[in-house]
Order: structure tokens, then C-alpha cells, then sequence
């Protein structure tokens, strides 16, 4: 009777230890970072996290496949001080008939976001071997940000330069219209601007021709 | 009093003060090719070794030559064309080749300045675009060529150049080069608009600036790891490498580009100045700040090269742990770049088949320091590459960009004066086109025949104008100066002109340079290079993705008809040398040099610049 009892106590695990081994048909080797993706805060990996890991991956399998999974479906095995270690999913009625290697890769690519951000790793320190990783595909923002510095820079250049134009354009009718002026002084401007001076404007050289007559 | 004003000499422009001279002058020379051309030879002839070849160039041909055009430009106050026809009309075709190749090179230059631009614009977002790969066209992976290569090649290659993997296919033109060439030249057009007042404003900016920035590289670069494997490996010294005719020749040339004589700009830089000014030591102040620069550049460059090797051999141990790690299932951390050499020892011993069937590098530091480039690819993707290691990557990158832009800027100026000026003085322009429509129909010309830089094969193009119109002709040029100076104008002459500008008669040493130590050395360098450049057809190195060696560079011949561009590109410019002096000869005489005045009763010698100046306008 006790025999028996052991018997039946011990199958699962047996059954367990025969289900989950490296490089068994429908499990995956995971691979932990986690000193790598934490630094200080990098936490110990212990029964409590497995536990976490073993939930994470129920919860993905009854999202994706629609059916209760529970913690103990997921068998884990060969553990390492590297942080590695296999596992496989055993169906929710049936603990000793596992399921397909392609629904359980399905399931953990809906929700790697999910599982990764529940172990605080992302897809480079949470590795499935063997599922590849989800591309994140660089943001493009609507207008390149180039253009923005572009338009910035042509706009200053530009304005600058039909500033400076219209200043030389503005400079050079000044001009012009003062050396007219100055050409159109005739003799009583001279006058004034000599009496102006406190001088006496000499008339003996004030001639109509400015050439001498032949 | 107010006609003697409209009268037809307008008065030449003068510089505000010396400083503004010698700024535009030291901007002049001062280009990107000392950031980025003297590290990279100090780096492959024995570094220290090196600082002797080039330091004698630099005495026995570089300071004559810059010396002698300051000194003809201060004394003679015309540009190149003016200078050359007053010294000899038989000389008269340097001047015109001065600008021909003037504009040869402003036209490829400011591509440079483009593509820099490029690149700041594209350095204000997070992450920078060249550190990651963009996905392919259907998202399931990265882009094959950016795997295959790294990301910041691929952004140089593919995302600046779209460039063609061969320069027969000539591609599109690429808008986003189109318009940033467009800004450079705009840029330029505001600093030229109103002729020397407004360029000599903004040199203050563009000569200085570069320093301030190499200083506070200088500063960032020696506090990050592995910078002194860099210095270290730069400045080691290796003797032997003296022994080497190449060494001399790159010594010679470098030293020769480096102060940008020969194209005319200098001579209209100094023909602004005042009649008596010192141009002895202004010219000694430019040559020696030019190298100085180099080397004072070269240390913040290097210091980065070296961090970036010292990253990529950290990241090279960093992939072999964990490649160690993740098949042996060591726990983390254990294995460390400190104790790694023990562990793979250990594992050596113990495991030995699977240690060899592991995909192990084997990272050397000192390969990684031999990956040394120069060029655009020192700017474009070494150092960006390096850039990217940096705590606050965009302010380095904006930082670094602005600073090689300053750098081409000033350059710029020189290369533009020395097209503008000798135009004016052609006379081939009616009188009623301004100075600002003149300098915008020259920045248009050139921003139009400048669009071949930006098509798919562009970069091959700047290439091709980089080896063959920024070399043998400008070697050519200076060698008629000096011996147009020294023996057809007379050294006499010549120390007279020097005596009346600065008080004193030029030394032996600068006699002795000018009459026969130059012209030899250029005639030496002449001769080499061309007979290095003949012995093997000439290749270039073309990005082919479909290259089997690929990521490296495919080495292809150019083709008959780019072969015969290149002979044009060298030989054009110095037609004009040997076409205006047999012209002259034929048609008018030997003329007596016009700068021997004959004793002339109505001709006091004390006015003589004027009346000469007048015989010219009224030609």
C-alpha cells in the first residue's frame, strides 16, 4: 500500500523528468542575463523566480491557444549557474502528453514583450533558442528631423542674403543721390556753404565755362 | 572735386586690420586636410619620424613659396593674372591657370562641405542615424548590406551617396545632396557678397573657431580609455621608415597642398594689404601655424583612434566570453576581460575540440589600431564610428562637424578670391555688373557643374578632381612662379621690392631657396610623382556590394573615357602657361619687362604705382 502510494507520488515527478530534458523534441533552451541587463540590481535567480518564469509562459500558452494552462504544465530542467535551462509545456488535461514546439514558439512570439518585461530583461537577455527575436524597427518620425535643421539653417542663410542685398542696393542709391547732389552745386550753394564757414566766397575764379575759352 | 571721385580707379579694397589678414590667410591654409591627411601620414611613415621630412619640406619649400606670393602680391597689389602679366606678359598664362584650377577645386571642395553639412544636419537626433541598421523591404530582417558591413559605413555609402558601384553608372541625382550643396554655396555667396569687408568679418569666426574646438576635443579625448594607446602609437618612432623615397615625396607634397600656394588666392589676400607691411613675418607666422595646427590636431584625432580601437578590441574579448559563456554555462560575470586569457586557457586545456569548433576571434589590439584611414573616411566613418562610443554622442558629432565645416569654409574663401579677383582683372566683365552679381554668377556656374558630384557616382568624381587637379598642376604652377620670380623678374629686383615693403633685404636663406633649393625640390617632386602615378594604371577603389570580398572595397581601373577627363583635368590649366607665352612671343615682341621703367623725364619714379595702374585701366 505504501509502495503503491510512493509509486503514484513519484510518477509525475518521474514522468516530469522524462518529459523535460536538453534537447528534447518540443522544449526550448532559455538563456537568462541577468546581471547583464541589471547591473546592481540584478536579482538571484532561485525557485521564486522559476516560478515567475514557469507562470509567465502558462499565461502566453492560454493567451495564445485559448485553453486554462497552469503553473505546473511548465516543466523546467537542466538548470545552470550560467542561468540556462530547458523547459517544455505539458497539456493542461493530459500532464504526460506534451505540446507541439511550434504552438509554444507561436505563444512566446505573441507575448515576448509580456514575458520579458514580467523578468525585467528584454530580447536580447531573455533568449528562447531557437525563436528569433522580434525586430524593433528604428522609429521614423514623419518629417526627418535633417529637413528641420535644414529649413533652420537655409532660412537664416537666406533672409541674410537678401538683407545684405537690399542694404548694398539701399547703400548705393544713397550714394548716387548724394553725388548728384553734390554735382548740382552751383555757385550760391558754394556761397552759402563758404559763408557758412565765416569765409568770403573769392569771385575771381568764378567763371560760367569751366574751360577756358580758345 | 567730385569728378576726380567718378573717375574709373575705385579705390582696391583694404583689409580692417593685420589681424583679419592673417586670419584669412592662416583659414586659408588651415583646411581639413591637415585634420585629416597629417594624422594619417605621421600614422603610416613612423609617426615621430615622419615630424623630420616634413619639417625640412616645410623650411626649404614651403615658407620660400608662401614668402614669395605674399611679397609679389603686397608689392605689385593686382591678383594672380595682374601680378604674372606685370612681371613678364610671357608669365601672364600662370595667372589664368591659377584660376582654372582655382575653380576646379572650389567646385569639388564645396561637395566636401556638402556632405559635412549632411552630416550636422544629421547629428541633432536620438540615436544617431548611422548606429543602427534600417530593415530590409519586406521587415523580416536588417538590410543585407548593412549586416554585411557595419551601419555606419552603410549610412556613408548608401544613405549619404547612394553612391554606384561603378563610376560608368552614373546614377540619379540625389536631392538631399542636391540641396545641401545648394545651402553650401549659399553660404558661401553671404560671406563673399560684399567682397573682403564681409569675408574678412566672418573669418574671425571660421579661422578661430577650429581651435577652440580641437582644444576641447583635446581635453574629451585624453580623458577616455585608451586614448594613450593612440597617442602612443602615433607618435612612436620609427626610424627606418627615413629610408624611403615615398616618405619624402608625401612629406613634400603634403607640406605643399597643406599652405595652398599656387592658386592665386594668397597673392590677392595680400595685394590688399598696406604697401609697407612686414610680409616676412606674416608669411613665417602662416607656415608655421599651419603645421603646428596639424600637429596640434593630430593629438585629439589620435587619442579618439585610439579609444575606438581600444573599444573594438574590448568588444571583439566582450563577444568571445560570451560566446565562451553561453556554450559552457558559466555563470555570469565569471568570465571578465581581466581574467579572460586564464579562462580560455583553462578551457584549452580541458576541452580543446569544442574550444576550436566555436566561432572564437582572435582580437589584437594592434590590428585594430592599423585600421587607420584618411579622408572621408577618417571624417565620415572612423571618427563617426568613434563618436558613437562617446557619452553624449550628438554634442560631439555637432561639434566635430562645425569645426570641419569652419575649416573647408576658410579654405573656401581662398579658393573663391583666387577666382573672383583675376575675373575682375581680366577685364572680360562690363563694367555695369556688381560685385554681387558677379559673385553670384560665379557661385551658380559652379554650384551647376557641381551637381555631377552629386549624382550615384559623385564621390568617384571628387576622387578623381581630389588626385589628379589638386596635384601635378598646382606642382607645375609653383614651379613658374618661383623661377618666373627668382630669374625672369630678377632676384635683384626682387630684393628691392622686398626692401621697399619691409626695411630690409631677404637673407642668404631666402635667396638661396628661391634661386635654387625650391625650384629644384619642386622639380624633384614633379618628376617623382609622375613617375609614381605611371607605373601602374590608375584605380579606384569602388563600393560593390556584389563585390565577393565584400565589405572591402573593389580596386576597378577607370575606364578609356575617365582616363582621357584625367588627362584634360591636368593638362588644361597649364595649357594656358605655354599658349599665352608663345602668343606673346609671336605677336608682339619680347616686350621689355614693364616693370623696368625706362628713365622717363615725365615719369617721376615716385608715382610709379599709379601711373601703372593707370596705363592699365586705360588699356
Amino acid at each position: 500500500m505504501l509502495g503503491r502510494i510512493v509509486f503514484f507520488l513519484c510518477l509525475p515527478s518521474v514522468l516530469a523528468a522524462q518529459l523535460c530534458k536538453p534537447n528534447a523534441a518540443e522544449g526550448f533552451k532559455v538563456r537568462l542575463s541577468i546581471k547583464t541587463a541589471l547591473g546592481d540590481k540584478a536579482y538571484e535567480w532561485n525557485r521564486n523566480q522559476r516560478f515567475l518564469f514557469q507562470a509567465a509562459i502558462a499565461f502566453a500558452m492560454s493567451h495564445h491557444l485559448d485553453l486554462e494552462f497552469n503553473v505546473s504544465d511548465v516543466l523546467v530542467c537542466d538548470e545552470t549557474p550560467r542561468v540556462s535551462f530547458w523547459f517544455v509545456v505539458t497539456s493542461p488535461g493530459d500532464p504526460s502528453r506534451l505540446v507541439g514546439k511550434e504552438s509554444v514558439e507561436l505563444a512566446v512570439r505573441k507575448s515576448r514583450d509580456r514575458i520579458n518585461n514580467i523578468l525585467l530583461l528584454n530580447d536580447a537577455t531573455l533568449e528562447f533558442i531557437g525563436v528569433l527575436p522580434t525586430l524593433v524597427a528604428p522609429v521614423k518620425p514623419a518629417t526627418p528631423p535633417w529637413l528641420i535643421v535644414f529649413g533652420v539653417v537655409t532660412g537664416i542663410v537666406g533672409a541674410g542674403i537678401v538683407f545684405l542685398l537690399v542694404s548694398t542696393v539701399v547703400q548705393r542709391k544713397r550714394k548716387e543721390n548724394k553725388v548728384a547732389e553734390e554735382e548740382d552745386d552751383d555757385e550760391e550753394a558754394q556761397m552759402k556753404r563758404t559763408a557758412r564757414n565765416e569765409g568770403i566766397y573769392n569771385t575771381s575764379f568764378s567763371e560760367d565755362d569751366r574751360n577756358t575759352q580758345m | 572735386m567730385g569728378e576726380a571721385k567718378n573717375s574709373a580707379t575705385e579705390e582696391r579694397p583694404k583689409w580692417d586690420n593685420k589681424v583679419q589678414y592673417l586670419l584669412t590667410c592662416i583659414g586659408f591654409a588651415v583646411g581639413i586636410g591637415n585634420v585629416w591627411r597629417f594624422p594619417y601620414l605621421c600614422q603610416i611613415y613612423g609617426g615621430g619620424a615622419f615630424l623630420i621630412p616634413y619639417l625640412i619640406a616645410l623650411v626649404f619649400e614651403g615658407l620660400p613659396l608662401l614668402y614669395l606670393e605674399l611679397a609679389i602680391g603686397q608689392r605689385l597689389r593686382m591678383s594672380s593674372i595682374g601680378v604674372w602679366n606685370n612681371i613678364s606678359p610671357l608669365l601672364g598664362g600662370v595667372g589664368i591657370a591659377s584660376m582654372v584650377v582655382s575653380f576646379l577645386i572650389a567646385m569639388f571642395y564645396n561637395t566636401i562641405l556638402a556632405w559635412v553639412l549632411w552630416y550636422f544636419f544629421n547629428s541633432f537626433q536620438n540615436p544617431l542615424p548611422w548606429s543602427q541598421c534600417p530593415l530590409n523591404d519586406n521587415q523580416t530582417a536588417y538590410s543585407l548590406e548593412c549586416e554585411k558591413s557595419t551601419s555606419v559605413n552603410y549610412f556613408w555609402y548608401r544613405e549619404t551617396l547612394n553612391i554606384t558601384a561603378d563610376i560608368n553608372v552614373s546614377g540619379s541625382l540625389q536631392w538631399w545632396m542636391v540641396i545641401c550643396l545648394a545651402t553650401a554655396w549659399s553660404i558661401i555667396y553671404i560671406c563673399f557678397i560684399k567682397g573682403i569687408d564681409s569675408m574678412g568679418k566672418a573669418v574671425y569666426v571660421t579661422a578661430t573657431f577650429p581651435y577652440l574646438v580641437l582644444t576641447i576635443f583635446l581635453i574629451r579625448a585624453l580623458t577616455l580609455p585608451g586614448a594613450t594607446d593612440g597617442l602612443r602609437y602615433l607618435f612612436t618612432p620609427d626610424w627606418e621608415i627615413l629610408k624611403s623615397p615615398q616618405v619624402w615625396l608625401d612629406a613634400a607634397t603634403q607640406i605643399f597642398f597643406s599652405l595652398s600656394v599656387a592658386f592665386g588666392g594668397l597673392i590677392a589676400f595680400s595685394s590688399y594689404n598696406a604697401e609697407r607691411n612686414d610680409c616676412e613675418r606674416d608669411a613665417l607666422v602662416v607656415g608655421i601655424t599651419n603645421s603646428a595646427t596639424s600637429l596640434y590636431g593630430s593629438i585629439p584625432i589620435f587619442s579618439i583612434l585610439g579609444f575606438k580601437a581600444r573599444t573594438g578590441f574590448n568588444t571583439c574579448l566582450e563577444e568571445n566570453i560570451l560566446t565562451l559563456t553561453n556554450h559552457f554555462d558559466i555563470a555570469e560575470r565569471n568570465m571578465t576581460l581581466e581574467n579572460y586569457d586564464q579562462w580560455f586557457d583553462y578551457l584549452n586545456l580541458t576541452h580543446p575540440g569544442e574550444i576550436s569548433s566555436l566561432p572564437i576571434r582572435v582580437c589584437d589590439l594592434q590590428e585594430f589600431l592599423d585600421q587607420s584611414a584618411s579622408g572621408t573616411g577618417l571624417a565620415f566613418i572612423v571618427f563617426t564610428e568613434a563618436v558613437l562610443e562617446m557619452p553624449g554622442s550628438q554634442v560631439w558629432a555637432v561639434l566635430f562637424f562645425v569645426m570641419l565645416f569652419s575649416l573647408g569654409l576658410s579654405s573656401m574663401f581662398g579658393n573663391i578670391e583666387g577666382v573672383l579677383t583675376p575675373l575682375k582683372e581680366l577685364k572680360l566683365v562690363p563694367k555695369w555688373i556688381s560685385h554681387e552679381v558677379l559673385t553670384a554668377i560665379v557661385c551658380l556656374v559652379s554650384f551647376s557643374v557641381g551637381l555631377i558630384f552629386t549624382l550615384g557616382s559623385g564621390n568617384y568624381w571628387v576622387e578623381v578632381f581630389n588626385s589628379y587637379v589638386g596635384s601635378v598642376p598646382l606642382l607645375i604652377i609653383a614651379f613658374f612662379e618661383i623661377v618666373g620670380v627668382a630669374y625672369i623678374h630678377g632676384m635683384k629686383t626682387f630684393s628691392e621690392d622686398i626692401y621697399f615693403m619691409t626695411g630690409r633685404r631677404p637673407n642668404i636663406y631666402w635667396k638661396a631657396c628661391w634661386m635654387v633649393i625650391s625650384p629644384l625640390m619642386l622639380l624633384v617632386v614633379f618628376v617623382a610623382y609622375v613617375a609614381l602615378q605611371a607605373t601602374a594604371y590608375p584605380t579606384y577603389p569602388a563600393w560593390n556590394p556584389d563585390y565577393e570580398k565584400f565589405p572591402q572595397t573593389e580596386p576597378k581601373e577607370y575606364p578609356k573615357w575617365v582616363f582621357g577627363i584625367i588627362v584634360l583635368l591636368i593638362v588644361v590649366p597649364v595649357l594656358s602657361i605655354p599658349v599665352v607665352a608663345v602668343y606673346n612671343l609671336i605677336c608682339c615682341g619680347v616686350k621689355r619687362s614693364s616693370a623696368d621703367f625706362s628713365p622717363n623725364p615725365y615719369n617721376n619714379e615716385a608715382f610709379e604705382i599709379e601711373t601703372q595702374e593707370r596705363k592699365k585701366q586705360s588699356i
